[in-house]
C-alpha cells in the first residue's frame, strides 16, 4: 500500500507540474464564467443557462484532462523509459498501475474542486440559488472522470499513447450512446444483431449513467438512491478496468 | 549466496507482422555464475544481448526457457529486488524532479523514509559530486550529471549487487574515470558490481571476470589473465638503428617484420625467444638497441576474435 502512495503522490506531482493542466483548468473556468454573459443574453432563462454551461465546463474539461493525462500515465513511461529504472525496484507492476491511477485521481479531484468554486463563484455572481443537487452533480462527473481515467489507463497498458487517446475517445462518445444501442437492438428484432447491441450495452460503460446536469439545471431533484447506485456502478466498472489492465500490464515486456 | 547465477537463459522474441512471424533469438542457453564481491564485465558488441539479459533478470523482460536467481531468489519475485541495484542503459528519469525529490522519491520505494532517507540522500548526492544540483530539475542536467544521479539512485537502498547497464556509454575520459573509480569504492565495500559494456581498457582495468556474449550466446567466461594468457608473449616489437643494410636483411631471417625508417629499423620479432638471436646480430654488426617492447594478448585482441569466430 504504501508504495502505491509513494507512487500516487509522484504522479500527482507530475501532473501539477505539467502545463497542460494549468491550460486546461484556466479555459474550464473561463467557460464558466462566460455563463453569466451568456445568461444576461437569455430572458427569464438565465439560471438555468449558468447551471447547465457551468457543469458542462466542469464535465468537458475534467474528460480532457483525465483524457489527455491519462493516456500517457503508463504508456508514455514506456516510450521515456523512465519504467525501467522504476520495475527494477521491488515494486509489483499493479501497485506502479494503481498508483498512477490513484495520482490522476487525485488531481482530478482537485481540478473539480477548483472548477466547483469557480462555479460557485458564477453562481453568486449572478445571483442564483445555490443548491445541493448541483454538488450531486458535480459528484457524478467526478464518478465519470474516474471511470475515464480507467479506460486510459487500461488503452496505455498496450497500446501507444496516440492509439490510446482514440480508443479511449471513442469510448467516451460511445459510453454516452449506450442508451441507444438498446434501443436500436430492440427495434431491430433480429436475433444476432440485437444480441450483440444488447451484448455491447452490458459490456460498454454507460456514461450517461453519471450524466444528471439537465434534471439539476431544471430544478428536479436527484434521489440519493441513484446518486448510490451511480456510485456503485461507477466504482465496480473502475474495478473491473483496472484489473484488466493490471492483467495486460503484467505480461507485458519492456524491449 | 550467489550475487547472480543463470541457468540455460534463453530469450526469443518474435518481430514483423507478416506471418508466420520472424523469430529472432537474441539470447541462446545462457549459463553464468558472479561471485560475491567481484567486479564482473559483461561484454559484447552492439545486439549481442547484454542489455536483454539484464531486462531478464530485473523482470522487464519475461524468459522463454531457463532460470536465473538475484541473491539466491528466483527472478521474477519482487523481493528479490529488494538487495539490488540497477542503473539502465542512457538513464531516463522524470525531468520534472529535482536530484533531491528524485533520490527521495526512489528511496521511498524502498520503504525508506524520515531522516534516514535524508541522510541517506544527502551522502549519495555528495559521493557522485551532485550536491549543488540538488534543486535543480534534471531537464537541466547534462549527459554526465544524468549518469551521476543514476549511479545515485542505484545505490540508493545500499545493494549488495550493482547492476548497471553500460555505465560509462557518452562520457567523457573524466566522467567515464569518476564511474571507475566509484565501481571501484563499491567493491572495496564488499559489494558486487555486475557491469555491461564495449569499453574495453576500463574493463581490463577493472574487472575481476569478463564474459563474452556474441549474437545471443557466451562465448568466453573467466578471470582477463586466464582468457588473454597471462604471461604469453605474442611479439616482440624492437627498434633498432646503425644497422647495414645486409644486417637488416639479416634480421629479417630471424622471422619477424622489419620497417626502415631513415636510421633507424623496426624489427618485430614472433616471441621472445628470438630476441637473444637479434641483440647478438647487434653486437656483431655494431648495431644499438632503442627499445624493446613484448606485446601481450590483450582484452581487445581476444574480443576481436571472438566477434569475429561468427
Amino acid at each position: 500500500m504504501t508504495r502505491i502512495l509513494v507512487i500516487a503522490r509522484n504522479t500527482f506531482r507530475e501532473t501539477l507540474r505539467d502545463r497542460i493542466l494549468y491550460n486546461l483548468l484556466f479555459f474550464g473556468l473561463l467557460m464558466i464564467g462566460s455563463a453569466i454573459l451568456l445568461g444576461s443574453l437569455t430572458i427569464g432563462e438565465q439560471a438555468r443557462l449558468i447551471k447547465d454551461i457551468g457543469l458542462a465546463g466542469i464535465n468537458i474539461f475534467g474528460v480532457l484532462i483525465a483524457i489527455f493525462v491519462g493516456i500517457g500515465l503508463v504508456s508514455k513511461e514506456i516510450e521515456r523509459r523512465t519504467i525501467y529504472s522504476i520495475l527494477a525496484k521491488p515494486i509489483h507492476r499493479a501497485e506502479f498501475l494503481l498508483g498512477r491511477y490513484l495520482g490522476l485521481a487525485a488531481t482530478l479531484a482537485v481540478n473539480s474542486v477548483v472548477m466547483a468554486a469557480g462555479f460557485c463563484l458564477t453562481l453568486v455572481v449572478g445571483q442564483v440559488e445555490l443548491d445541493l443537487s448541483l454538488l450531486s452533480a458535480v459528484g457524478l462527473i467526478v464518478v465519470e472522470l474516474l471511470v475515464i481515467t480507467a479506460m486510459a489507463v487500461l488503452c496505455s497498458t498496450f497500446t501507444t499513447p496516440m492509439l490510446s487517446a482514440t480508443f479511449t475517445l471513442s469510448l467516451y462518445v460511445i459510453g454516452h450512446l449506450t442508451d441507444d444501442l438498446r434501443t436500436l437492438g430492440a427495434k431491430l428484432q433480429h436475433g444476432p444483431t440485437t444480441w450483440l447491441l444488447d451484448g455491447l450495452y452490458y459490456t460498454l460503460p454507460n456514461l450517461d449513467y453519471f450524466n444528471v446536469k439537465a434534471q439539476v439545471a431544471h430544478g428536479i431533484a436527484i434521489e440519493s438512491s441513484y446518486l448510490w447506485s451511480a456510485w456503485a456502478y461507477g466504482t465496480a466498472y473502475c474495478a473491473v478496468l483496472l484489473l484488466l489492465a493490471c492483467v495486460i500490464f503484467q505480461q507485458r515486456e519492456f524491449r | 549466496m550467489t550475487p547472480i547465477r543463470i541457468e540455460g537463459l534463453t530469450k526469443v522474441f518474435h518481430v514483423g507482422l507478416g506471418w508466420p512471424r520472424r523469430v529472432v533469438t537474441v539470447l541462446d542457453h545462457l549459463d553464468l555464475e558472479v561471485h560475491q564481491g567481484e567486479i564482473f564485465g559483461f561484454l559484447g558488441p552492439n545486439g549481442a544481448g547484454k542489455t536483454t539479459t539484464i531486462k531478464l533478470l530485473l523482470g522487464l523482460l519475461m524468459p522463454t526457457a531457463g532460470q536465473a536467481w538475484l541473491l539466491d531468489q528466483e527472478i521474477g519475485d519482487v523481493a528479490s529486488k529488494r538487495q539490488i541495484g540497477f542503473l539502465p542503459e542512457s538513464p531516463y528519469f522524470y525531468e520534472y524532479l529535482t536530484g533531491e525529490e528524485f533520490l527521495t522519491f526512489y528511496g521511498q520505494l524502498f520503504g525508506l523514509n524520515g531522516t534516514g532517507l535524508a541522510r541517506t540522500v544527502d551522502r549519495l548526492l555528495d559521493m557522485v559530486r551532485m550536491d549543488e544540483a540538488r534543486r535543480l530539475p534534471l531537464r537541466k542536467f547534462s549527459k554526465g550529471m544524468l549518469q551521476r544521479i543514476g549511479l545515485a539512485q542505484a545505490l540508493i537502498n545500499d545493494p549488495q549487487v550493482v547492476i548497471l547497464d553500460e555505465p560509462m556509454s557518452g562520457l567523457d575520459p573524466i566522467g567515464r574515470r569518476e564511474v571507475r573509480d566509484l565501481i571501484l569504492r563499491l567493491k572495496d565495500q564488499g559489494k558486487t558490481i555486475f557491469f555491461s559494456t564495449h569499453i574495453l581498457p576500463d574493463v581490463e582495468m577493472i574487472c575481476d571476470r569478463v564474459a563474452i556474449l556474441v549474437k545471443g550466446k557466451l562465448r568466453a567466461v573467466g578471470a582477463i589473465h586466464d582468457l588473454v594468457g597471462a604471461s604469453a608473449v605474442t611479439s616482440v616489437e624492437a627498434v633498432v638503428e646503425g644497422l647495414s643494410d645486409v644486417a637488416v636483411l639479416e634480421a629479417t631471417g630471424l622471422g619477424g617484420a622489419v620497417i626502415q625508417r631513415g636510421a633507424q629499423a623496426m624489427v618485430t620479432l614472433p616471441d621472445e625467444r628470438a630476441v637473444p638471436a637479434l641483440l647478438a646480430l647487434l653486437v656483431r654488426q655494431g648495431g644499438r638497441l632503442v627499445s624493446l617492447t613484448p606485446h601481450k594478448r590483450s582484452l581487445e585482441d581476444l574480443f576481436v576474435t571472438e566477434v569475429g569466430r561468427t
